[in-house]
């Protein structure tokens, strides 16, 4: 392995700026226009450095999802706390009685 | 010798011989934070009132025989653990305004075991960051400096502000966690020992999320025996987190003396990487020296796909964390923006409260989850990642723990490195692979570079095997006999 990493490369999966504008919508954060180009540019770079997975054949290879080396541990299905609604409501920007308050989202 | 120069050790048995009390320990901390924190920036929040409270009640239990050995030993808390009632902010303006309700369990069971809490660590932010640079509440400044040289260095990330204040002998020791090294890399930047435990040792409950399958909790110190000390606190099975493990907790703080004779040690080929520095390759080479002569074996091993270690880090950690920070959307809790209308709101709130790092890595985990680029990204990844752990088991087959460096160089400038975020993510390149096979690891100080500032060797182990992990630190550290301290330092003139 060589360091520093490979520089990124033009590739099939260059991001152009359409597509940054629509994972900024799928992530809901708000970009300005004059963010685009330097997302692209850093996000290419990323990109264009995880390419080198490529190399890897992982034909019949099961992808592992976790660190624990162990199945998920089921719970019983029990209430084990609750009547905590103003613990649960203490940090929320807004609130109106029990309730987390929002903008108006139906007119 | 000064109350902040103390090991844990020493001072627990200086407290229980009532030779000091907790409550001139915390003072004497107090004093060192309000000294030198407007200068290293290493907590985010101070707690001087609660902690001589918390010292107070240590005196108590002293008193009354039911001391552990942290009973009154002041600490930092990396911000990124739930402290009821006390602000915890993952070092982003999203959670400025967040006050926890509730307590992390590891934080909870140092409580309980006696500890006193000088105040929240900074940290990169949401831990996403290997030089403290990305913390919305300004960078930390590591108390090490270059020979000769006022220059201000990175104390390392993303638990720099733990590194910082433990080096700086502004806390005896420091809770951090660790995704991808932000543990052993802050702690080999700043003189210090630190271990990242198996996944699942420590409970992940109350630790603000960014990589699940990754994150994992462990103590920074200045000994490997204070480490012991606080790793056996913290562990332990939590049904409140489905992934801690129900295993028994054995006694860390045994396995230090307990030497490497007739152990295996593996020399893994492919950390010895073009590019690494010539002292760090020195370093790695005196470690094989220090071992062989403590009566190890020492063996060559291949771990064939450490290469693919941080590209696949770099898919799986940020898919994990595009979906954790998904709840900052300022209805629940955090800071909030107004906007036109529901979507706006978020959008704008997300916009105003995240940092630059954290929304290339939710960008990128979105983009690597969208419909279309899950198999050609994630899957495969996750596919790259058992191979990674596959390596590890096989040659854990043949010895019993790692030697290897800790990172690449030592601490650099603050701005440095921040040509574009791979320059920056290759820290980890040595840590990265023990966090995608859960296994544990540990940096301890085995030396200066040329120009005076401290390097870490790294000690890799089997699943649930801290002990041998331990072992083999405690071997490096009394031969290398590390006792340079940093530039700025409590109590020096």
């Amino acid at each position: 392995m060589v360091l520093p990493a490979q520089k990124p490369k033009a590739n099939l999966m260059s991001l152009d700026s359409a597509a940054i504008r629509r994972i900024a919508k799928l992530a809901r954060i708000r970009v300005d226009d004059s963010e685009v180009a330097t997302l692209q540019s850093e996000l290419n770079a990323i990109l264009g450095y995880v390419e080198q997975l490529n190399e890897v054949d992982v034909t019949g290879i099961e992808p592992l999802s976790g660190g624990a080396q162990m199945a998920m541990r089921l719970r019983d299905d029990a209430v084990t706390d609750g009547n905590i609604a103003n613990q649960i409501l203490a940090n929320a920007p807004d609130r109106s009685d029990n309730f987390f308050a929002v903008p108006k989202v139906v007119e | 010798m000064s109350l902040t120069d103390l090991t844990i050790a020493e001072a627990s048995a200086k407290l229980r011989a009532r030779e000091i009390s907790a409550v001139e320990l915390t003072t004497a901390h107090n004093e060192a934070v309000a000294a030198l924190n407007p200068r290293l920036n290493a907590y985010i929040t101070t707690t001087p009132e609660q902690a001589l409270e918390q010292a107070k009640a240590a005196d108590a239990s002293i008193a009354a025989g039911t001391a552990t050995p942290l009973t009154g030993i002041p600490l930092a808390i990396k911000d990124l653990f739930c402290t009821e009632g006390v602000r915890t902010t993952a070092a982003s303006k999203i959670l400025d305004p967040f006050i926890p309700p509730y307590e992390s369990t590891v934080t909870a069971q140092l409580k309980a075991a006696g500890a006193v809490f000088l105040g929240k660590a900074n940290l990169d932010e949401f831990a996403m960051g290997s030089s403290n640079i990305t913390s919305g509440y300004g960078p930390v400044e590591n108390p090490w400096k270059r020979n000769g040289s006022d220059a201000k260095l990175v104390p390392g990330g993303s638990s720099g502000g733990s590194a910082a204040a433990v080096a700086a002998r502004i806390a005896m020791g420091a809770t951090g966690t660790d995704t991808g090294g932000s543990i052993r890399q802050p702690a080999a930047f700043t003189g210090l020992t630190g271990i990242k435990p198996t996944y699942g040792r420590c409970s992940r409950y109350g630790i603000i999320a960014f990589a699940s399958s990754l994150d994992q909790a462990g103590p920074l110190a200045r000994t490997t025996e204070d480490c012991a000390i606080l790793l056996q606190a913290m562990s332990g099975f939590d049904p409140r987190d489905s992934t801690s493990a129900e295993r028994h907790v054995p006694d860390f703080r045994a396995a230090i003396s307990r030497g490497v004779k007739g152990r295996r040690i593996g020399i893994p080929a492919e950390y010895r990487m073009d590019g690494i520095s010539a002292e760090i390759d020195a370093l790695w080479q005196q470690g094989i020296t220090w071992l062989r002569k403590a009566g190890a074996e020492i063996i060559d091993i291949s771990l064939p796909h450490t290469k693919y270690g941080l590209p696949v880090y770099y898919i799986v950690a940020p898919a994990e964390a595009s979906s954790n920070l998904a709840r900052y959307d300022g209805v629940r809790f955090g800071a909030r923006v107004d906007g036109e209308d529901l979507i706006d709101m978020y959008e704008r709130t997300r916009a105003a409260g995240f940092g630059a790092e954290v929304k290339r890595r939710i960008m990128i985990g979105t983009y690597v989850l969208s419909a279309g680029y899950y198999d050609a990204y994630y899957l495969k990844a996750q596919k790259i990642r058992a191979l990674i752990l596959r390596d590890f088991t096989e040659a854990f087959g043949k010895v019993d723990a790692i030697l290897t460096p800790a990172t690449p160089s030592a601490a650099f400038g603050l701005g440095e490195k921040m040509d574009d975020p791979v320059t920056m993510y290759l820290n980890d390149v040595f840590t990265v692979p023990s966090n995608l096979a859960g296994i544990p690891a540990m940096s301890v100080p085995a030396g200066l570079s040329s120009e005076g500032l401290p390097l870490g060797l790294q000690i890799i182990g089997r699943h649930f095997d801290e002990e041998t992990v331990f072992s083999v630190a405690a071997a490096i550290e009394r031969a290398a006999n590390f006792t340079t301290k940093p530039a700025i330092i409590a109590g020096a003139k």
